[in-house]
């Protein structure tokens, strides 16, 4: 009988679900059963799982003059499978990334031992947009800076993971994960029948808890928030999304105030306290007396509660010096100085323009590297080389030599990929991986993460701003 | 012991736990939610009734009156001149730049809804949603004269669903109250103003009352508040326009009427302050007590001698006072400087 898959070709890249298909019988179950799914059948999947995000409003809103335009992050229903000895992997690196990240945010806001010592040069850190004066010398609670943080995973030709970025501000995504899996169990419940997908539903709780940890010691029964920037913010359906699933109020900058060194909320009962804020603000917005005296959307003396530990803010202030693009080349030093190990992740191979030896290499292969602007996000403001004209990379060297500290490079790295539903066809698409980890006391690793497609033919780029969608991720058991 | 908060609601434990608290900007989004729903539903019936009458050549004074209702008539006639079918419904049905408009009630109930998800329940926010959007694709050409009826019985119908998810889904926790609160004024406020405008159009000049009239002039204006079916029930031997009024304004058991929306604003805010201890109700309760008497402790003939005009002006404003004292004690932002701490402990 003709498969949907028979004629699949994953090029030379690793495929997440082929490659594995030939060592995993559970794999290999679910490439078979979707390789004999009728692929009108599937089209018709699909666009009932577009309508249903676009009713339930699983969307991100374009506001314009007197209308709002929702979008939805397109949802391609071929799941991302991972096996369990892929996630043990997996989760251990996160975990110990985690852990060194925290070591490292504490060691620069107070002893600045690994600065002293040169394994990271001080001028990277404290000259560092990200790094927080207000910060040093201050305790946060249990020592946890990223209290949530997501790391972005790629997979290159031989199948080994490797990381790309940490994101230790305010990552998102997290909710079209469990929203994919909801998704998936209502239209593709076939697919997953009789196979143990490790379930992803527990993270609200997990979040509330490491939110109630961290709250003032005194407290029993503390009050959490989630603190958001409002409905005109893009991600707002995520913030929903969590303060539902914590069960807590999502409370904007005008619903908090502070009074007697105390961060209070307005309710129809008047003031009531608030010991422990889910922050989904960036440190800029977050209180006009200390950062941006322009903002709108925070809370005015509410550092000021933070610091005399009267509240806890999830993340805390200044973790961005952690997951700039510059430090991410120090990443596995950070590793090994502070935990003794090596990096359970390697790193994409990262040329740091800083360090001459560095900017050297990049200057001699420019048309073969892709550099990065250190400090951005969403895929702005780099240049590809293998994809650049000769007069772009000859204006971009000019641009470099201008400041080489601002750049790092790395080689053309490759995505993994995975079948994905192109048409009626099911075609290798490029993915990446944000597994999402929790520390209050300890560290809990939601099983698998974010899967991210480029959705057009060759595209390496993910993100939902330029043509990416997602895939629902499963963990097998 | 957890510090600091002790607030004058804690009466009402669950377990161990204490009762959810309400922020005071869902309480508001909340009450305006429940009023935008009701405007569209009443709006939608009013142009639905003036629609079939208007076209059975029976109440002339039709189209205008939908404009006096809402009070718009400066901003329509600048706008489209002409009172008639095509531009009425066209105004009220898909006009986006008439505030007033059913389509911009809808954006309005969904802004609210979208700051209530962390609240409502998922059908709640998604049935809102589709409806908003189904409505938001419409154009001209859907409010012509001959789909307006059509139209405007699926506006009835996804109000009444919305109402529908609310009864089977919301939690009955303070919110219910507000979300309750927004509606009825929403809904007496409504009638009242139906009342007002149609009862003195319909009726020619003074030398008319009590002299032959046309009765389906009225049978319209009770369509228009679905209270014909009530109304013959409980009058099945004559019609007339102050029986009309009376019943539209105070009967106690038709859902529409001032005097029902009265009780049952008068419910909700009772159990705002004794169940669930916000002091914050009392202003409004003592506002509610002085329409309430009014209602009361008058005939609808007497109400009529004294001016039903002033009188319905009169109710309007309590609405109007009703709105403001609840704004005032529940989300009104205290003037800078002013401590508002009322439930430290």
């Amino acid at each position: 009988m003709h498969g949907l898959l028979d004629g699949y070709d994953k090029g030379r890249f690793f495929c997440e679900l082929m490659d594995c298909a030939a060592h995993d019988p559970a794999v290999a179950l679910i490439a078979s059963r979707l390789s004999q799914m009728d692929p009108a059948e599937l089209c018709r999947r699909a666009e009932i799982a577009e309508i249903e995000l676009f009713n339930q409003g699983i969307t991100f809103t374009v506001y314009s003059d007197k209308d709002a335009i929702d979008r939805i992050l397109p949802f391609d229903l071929i799941p991302r499978v991972l096996t369990s000895r892929e996630w043990d992997v997996l989760e251990r690196g996160v975990r110990q990334r985690v852990a060194a990240l925290n070591a490292f945010i504490w060691d620069v806001y107070h002893d600045q031992k690994i600065l002293k010592d040169g394994v990271v040069p001080a001028a990277l850190v404290l000259g560092n947009a990200n790094f927080r004066p207000e910060m040093v010398g201050l305790d946060v609670p249990l020592g946890t800076y990223v209290h949530v943080c997501g790391v972005d995973i790629i997979r290159d030709e031989r199948g080994e993971f490797l990381v790309l970025e940490d994101n230790a501000r305010t990552p998102s995504g997290v909710s079209y994960v469990i929203e994919n899996r909801n998704m998936m169990r209502r239209i593709f419940p076939d697919l997953m029948d009789g196979i143990a997908v490790r379930p992803v539903g527990s993270y609200g709780m997990m979040l509330q808890a490491a939110l109630a940890e961290i709250a003032p010691a005194h407290v029993i029964d503390p009050q959490v928030v989630l603190l958001s920037p409002g409905i005109y913010n893009s991600a707002y359906f995520e913030h929903i999304f969590l303060a539902r699933e914590m069960g807590v109020p999502l409370v904007e900058g005008n619903d908090l105030v502070v009074e007697d060194g105390q961060v209070w909320m307005r309710t129809t009962a008047g003031l009531a306290p608030v010991h422990s804020i889910y922050r989904r603000l960036n440190d800029d917005f977050l209180d006009p007396a200390v950062f941006r005296p322009d903002s709108t959307l925070g809370v005015r003396g509410l550092i000021d509660v933070w610091r005399k530990g009267r509240v806890a803010i999830a993340n805390a202030v200044g973790t961005g010096v952690a997951d700039d693009k510059a430090i991410y080349a120090y990443m596995p030093r950070i590793i090994r100085y502070y935990l003794g190990e090596d990096a359970v992740l390697a790193n994409v191979e990262t040329h740091i323009c800083a360090e001459p030896e560095g900017l050297q290499y990049t200057l001699d292969n420019l048309e073969k590297l892709v550099v990065k602007p250190v400090g951005e996000s969403g895929g702005y403001g780099l240049i590809i080389g293998p994809h650049a004209t000769r007069d772009e990379i000859a204006a971009f060297r000019v641009q470099l030599l201008d400041n080489p500290g601002n750049y790092i490079s790395q080689p053309m790295i490759s995505l993994s990929v995975s079948p994905t539903l192109a048409g009626e066809h099911l075609l290798p698409r490029h993915v990446d991986l944000r597994p999402f980890a929790i520390t209050g006391r300890k560290t809990w690793v939601l099983p698998g993460g974010l899967t991210r497609v480029a959705l057009r033919e060759g595209s390496l780029v993910v993100n939902s701003s330029q043509g990416g969608g997602s895939k629902d991720t499963w963990v097998l058991e | 012991m957890n510090p600091a908060y002790t607030s004058t609601g804690t009466d009402l434990v669950e377990g161990q736990r204490r009762i959810p608290l309400l922020l005071s900007r869902y309480a508001e989004a909340l009450f305006w939610l429940a009023r935008y729903m009701e405007r569209v539903e009443n709006l939608a019936r009013i142009l639905d009734v003036t629609d079939t009458f208007v076209r059975h050549g029976v109440d002339q004074s039709g189209w205008r009156s939908v404009i006096q209702i809402n009070a718009d008539e400066a901003r329509f006639t600048e706008k489209y001149g002409t009172a008639n079918a095509e531009n009425v419904a066209e105004f009220y049905l898909v006009d986006r730049e008439n505030p007033t408009s059913i389509l911009s009630s809808l954006f309005a109930a969904r802004e609210n809804a979208r700051t209530l998800r962390p609240l409502i329940s998922t059908e709640m926010w998604s049935q809102i949603n589709v409806f908003y959007n189904r409505v938001r694709g419409l154009t001209a050409a859907d409010a012509a004269p001959s789909r307006v009826s059509g139209l405007c019985a699926y506006l009835k119908e996804q109000c009444q669903a919305h109402a529908g998810i609310t009864d089977g889904t919301f939690y009955r926790d303070q919110s219910f109250a507000f979300y309750s609160i927004g509606k009825f004024i929403e809904r007496g406020d409504q009638t009242s103003r139906l009342v007002d405008i149609k009862y003195h159009t319909l009726l020619p000049s003074a030398e008319d009352v009590g002299s032959a009239i046309d009765i389906s002039q009225w049978h319209a204006l009770l369509r228009a508040a679905s209270g014909y079916q009530a109304y013959r029930r409980i009058n099945p031997s004559y019609m007339t326009p102050a029986s009309v009024a009376g019943f539209l304004l105070m009967n106690h058991s038709f859902p529409r009427s001032v005097t029902l929306c009265v009780r049952q604003i008068e419910i909700y805010l009772s159990q705002l302050s004794s169940g669930y201890g916000l002091r914050g109700a009392y202003a409004a309760q003592e506002r509610l007590d002085e329409l309430r008497a009014a209602l009361m402790d008058q005939t609808i003939d007497q109400i009529l001698a004294r001016g039903l005009h002033e009188f319905l002006d009169w109710v309007q404003v309590q609405f109007i006072g009703l709105q403001n004292a609840m704004a005032q004690s529940f989300w009104r932002k205290p003037e800078m400087g002013q401590g508002q701490s009322q439930s430290q402990g």
